[in-house]
């Protein structure tokens, strides 16, 4: 019976997904338990192009920001295409969970997660190439992320090159 | 059980069946669970949790239905909640709430009831109608979103439900929209014996009990507006208050789960047999646009609206076009406080369907003053966008002739830009600092530079130039930000950066007003980032709240006034505010706790006096603070009313001895924007109504003024 009036109380969107930061200095139970207790979202799928300004507009929806920090090239110093949003109250952070996340900025659907708090250097993106990782490796074509993913750039996919 | 009963009102059927069902196999069982249900009750009332005191009276009046609890004995019940209506001296809001509870068990148990005990029924519906004309109701327009009556009158939700219960028993009872599985059970359950429900006396009216609000009943659609499929239930009919309730319960239930919320309200049981769609559009704008306030956070509408689309790409969509065409029609006649809320739906809606939208059907808006509701919502509407977006998608998205509603560029407007300025008195002056800032240097330095810039108001610079000087803070910073303009965040490292210059040079109320005027004159084409640098400068004290109300209501800004992003720094300004106070009353709170428990401790273990003496030093200090802090709260309300009273009485007077109309757009919104104070702020506000009776809203007043204070007080009567 329990558990099922567990499912009336459900906040799933709330919850804190797997991802650990493997830079993150501390142990385990450390991290959780400052992401259980974060005001602050890392914002993942952003264009290159997408201001401050822009997610300032979006993420105010669920309450007062107090600051964003655009996530940068290590090498170019450029967007490329996450952030941190940190807000003053959790409850407006858990909100920007319930009904910002999965939602579209700039026509891109955006992700929202959990984020341990912004220390400095965590505004750099941790691909080899300078910015974030997931763009290293992507196969597709993304004009608003620079593209075809870096490695895709270097040995461009087997079928462009057979053209007779 | 009892937890379902409360959490899962739409589905109350199914678990009163159960109930009927258990008790049937077992009596004591069914005795205990009433007993349970009636201590949860009393629970309820006395922490002021009426909205679910409702759901628990529903289950135990459907409880009647499976033979669990006698008829006689729920009337006997509602004969007390309505004897609260001959009470003296309680608020309204009181008896309205016994009344609503008893009229809103009747779709579900009226049959039964009057089949049981018609003449006790026929005496309390009686009674009901009798308060009800005593009623008052000076409320109601404050509460409308909009004011014609045409095509959809906005109902006082007691009036209606009367109407609803009314037409019910001229129907003879007869309800068929509410799901009944205990009919399917009726030879098992007609063989259980019931119980009687104790006696049960409505607790007494407490000083600081919190009744629910009054509202007004949303309507944007009739059977007209659904143009095949189901017909849509007259706005009288019980159906449609139960549709209406029971969407409105799975919307509370499911909030934090969007998906879930939008598959609930989609599989609404009986959906065959109305328009669904068009309820739960309606019902989902009926929530957005509630005054006072919302019952949830604004933007769960929008994103909740989005995964409906989701799920009914075929059908939802159509709908809701519908239904902002006929929000957009309406305009003239809406509350400017929903219209806002529209605007932000809107604009955010529209930023999820790459702003797609047939701009060309509502070129009327550009036949008339641009003042007039319908260019102005659309103005507003694409300023919005552009925040979320770009100012060149704005000018890509509209055709060319709205081009006179699409916002400036956002840039920074400065004065010292280049040597056409070179006349003005602090041209130079910006080049020194301009400079001295690129190179580092230091605030003793910049200070330095400051001294040299000539105080305009004075003829000799008496003391060491520390007085007010408009010219230093605007070269200052105007440079400043010049350098900084790039983005929010160059901005609030400037701010940072050369805080105690910036405090120094705005320290009296004159030298903040006119920082205020500077943020404006360089950043009047970007009013987001006015708002923010507004927030930074209130939150790291460079400026005040009240200097911020008065350089809002201040002549300068008098062209901006009907502006949506004015009267969004205003009440994020109020809002700080609040929450400042809210703070210091929780460090003070906790501060006497800690001191209470180590005096406790103290006693057991004979310590020593020093930690109190700290504590209690540290206890005086907070009370000062709270002290300060609320006075500075309630000044700000004061100013702000002081203010809109001023403004509102210069245009009367000035209508009255021009013989003209006083119903101008500028009329009407402001007058909108302070009841708007009222009702956003509406908890704070109660504190000050002795003041604001004798001091701003007395009898000398313009009654048009004076009408808008009256409905507010008539909201907790």
């Amino acid at each position: 019976m329990s558990a099922k009036l567990s499912a009336l109380h459900s906040d799933s969107y709330v919850e804190v997904s797997q991802y650990r930061d493997q830079h993150f200095k501390g142990n385990r139970k450390e991290q959780e338990k400052l992401l259980n207790q974060s005001n602050t979202l890392y914002v993942g799928n952003l264009s290159f192009y997408t201001t401050e300004e822009q997610v300032h507009e979006l993420f105010s929806k669920s309450g007062d920001v107090k600051r964003i920090i655009i996530g940068l090239d290590k090498v170019k110093k450029t967007a490329c295409g996450f952030c941190f949003v940190e807000y003053y109250a959790r409850g407006d952070a858990e909100h920007a969970m319930r009904f910002i996340n999965g939602t579209r900025l700039d026509d891109r659907i955006i992700r929202t997660d959990w984020d341990a708090g912004f220390k400095e250097g965590r505004q750099y993106g941790r691909g080899k190439s300078g910015g974030q990782v997931r763009d290293e490796y992507r196969q597709d074509y993304d004009p608003a992320r620079g593209g075809y993913g870096k490695l895709a750039q270097q040995h461009p996919p087997v079928e462009s090159r057979n053209t007779y | 059980m009892q937890k379902v009963a409360r959490l899962l009102p739409e589905k109350l059927t199914v678990y009163t069946t159960l109930v009927g069902l258990l008790n049937a196999r077992n009596y004591n069982f069914g005795g205990e669970f009433v007993e349970a249900m009636i201590r949860q009750l009393k629970e309820t009332l006395k922490n002021n949790l009426y909205n679910e005191a409702v759901y628990l009276v529903r289950f135990l009046s459907d409880l009647v239905n499976c033979h669990v609890i006698a008829a006689p004995s729920m009337v006997a019940m509602f004969e007390n909640f309505v004897s609260v209506t001959q009470e003296e001296d309680v608020p309204q809001v009181r008896s309205d709430w016994f009344v609503y509870v008893v009229l809103s068990c009747l779709p579900w148990v009226g049959k039964e009831l009057y089949e049981k005990k018609d003449v006790e029924m026929d005496r309390l519906l009686s009674q009901i109608e009798g308060y009800l004309k005593r009623r008052v109701k000076t409320h109601v327009q404050m509460l409308q979103v909009w004011t014609a009556e045409k095509p959809h009158p906005q109902e006082e939700y007691l009036d209606c439900l009367w109407a609803q219960i009314q037409k019910l028993k001229k129907d003879r009872w007869q309800e068929r929209h509410i799901l009944r599985p205990y009919i399917a059970f009726d030879s098992v359950l007609c063989e259980a014996l019931q119980h009687n429900l104790p006696p049960f006396t409505p607790p007494g009216h407490m000083p600081d009990a919190q009744y629910p609000m009054p509202r007004v009943v949303f309507r944007m659609f009739d059977y007209t507006d659904a143009p095949e499929g189901p017909v849509m239930p007259g706005s009288h009919s019980v159906e449609r208050f139960v549709i209406e309730e029971n969407l409105h319960c799975i919307i509370k239930t499911h909030w934090k789960e969007r998906k879930t919320c939008a598959a609930q309200l989609l599989s609404y049981p009986g959906k065959n047999k109305i328009p669904l769609n068009y309820h739960i559009v309606e019902v989902i704008f009926g929530e957005l646009f509630q005054l006072p306030t919302p019952p949830h956070i604004d933007v769960l509408y929008t994103t909740l609206l989005i995964e409906l689309c989701k799920l009914q790409p075929g059908s939802l969509p159509q709908v809701l076009a519908q239904a902002t065409e006929m929000l957009y029609m309406r305009l003239d006649t809406m509350n400017t406080t929903c219209i806002d809320r529209l605007i932000n739906w809107f604009s955010h809606h529209l930023s999820n369907f790459q702003f797609r939208w047939s701009w060309d059907d509502w070129a009327d808006c550009l036949t008339v003053d641009l003042e007039k509701p319908k260019p102005k919502f659309v103005k507003e509407v694409l300023e919005k966008s552009m925040r979320l977006s770009y100012h060149q998608r704005i000018v890509d998205i509209v055709p060319p002739t709205f081009s006179v509603l699409i916002p400036a560029e956002p840039i920074f407007i400065y004065k010292y830009l280049d040597e056409t300025a070179s006349t003005l008195p602090g041209y130079q002056l910006s080049i020194t600092l301009g400079n001295a800032i690129k190179n580092r240097a230091t605030n003793e330095e910049i200070l330095t530079i400051l001294k040299e810039v000539p105080n305009p108001n004075q003829e000799d610079d008496d003391d060491e130039g520390e007085s007010f000087n408009p010219l230093k803070i605007d070269v200052f910073l105007q440079t400043l930000l010049h350098l900084a303009a790039k983005s929010f965040s160059h901005s609030f490292s400037a701010l940072a950066k050369f805080h105690e210059i910036l405090k120094t040079l705005a320290d009296s109320d004159e030298g903040k007003l006119h920082t205020l005027k500077v943020i404006y004159e360089v950043w009047r084409n970007h009013p987001q980032m006015i708002a923010v640098l507004v927030d930074k400068m209130i939150r790291t004290q460079i400026v005040d709240c009240a200097a911020v109300a008065n350089w809002l209501f201040s002549q300068d800004m008098a062209h901006e006034f009907t502006r949506l992003y004015i009267w969004e720094i205003l009440h994020s300004t109020i809002r700080k505010m609040n929450k400042h106070v809210q703070k210091i009353q929780k460090e003070l709170e906790e501060a006497k706790d800690k001191l209470e428990k180590q005096q406790l401790k103290r006693d057991m273990d004979k310590n020593s006096e020093d930690e109190d003496g700290q504590l209690e030093e540290q206890i005086e200090r907070l009370q000062e603070k709270v002290e300060s802090a609320q006075s500075e709260q309630k000044n700000l309300f004061l100013v702000i009313f002081q203010r809109f009273i001023m403004l509102l009485t210069e245009h009367l007077v000035r209508c009255e001895t021009g013989s003209v109309d006083i119903s101008t757009p500028w009329y009407k919104n402001c007058v909108d924007r302070l009841q708007q104070i009222f009702l956003m702020h509406h908890v704070t506000i109660q504190q000050y109504m002795g003041t604001l009776e004798n001091l701003l809203f007395t009898a000398e007043l313009d009654h048009h003024i004076l009408a808008v204070y009256q409905q507010f007080c008539a909201l907790q009567l």
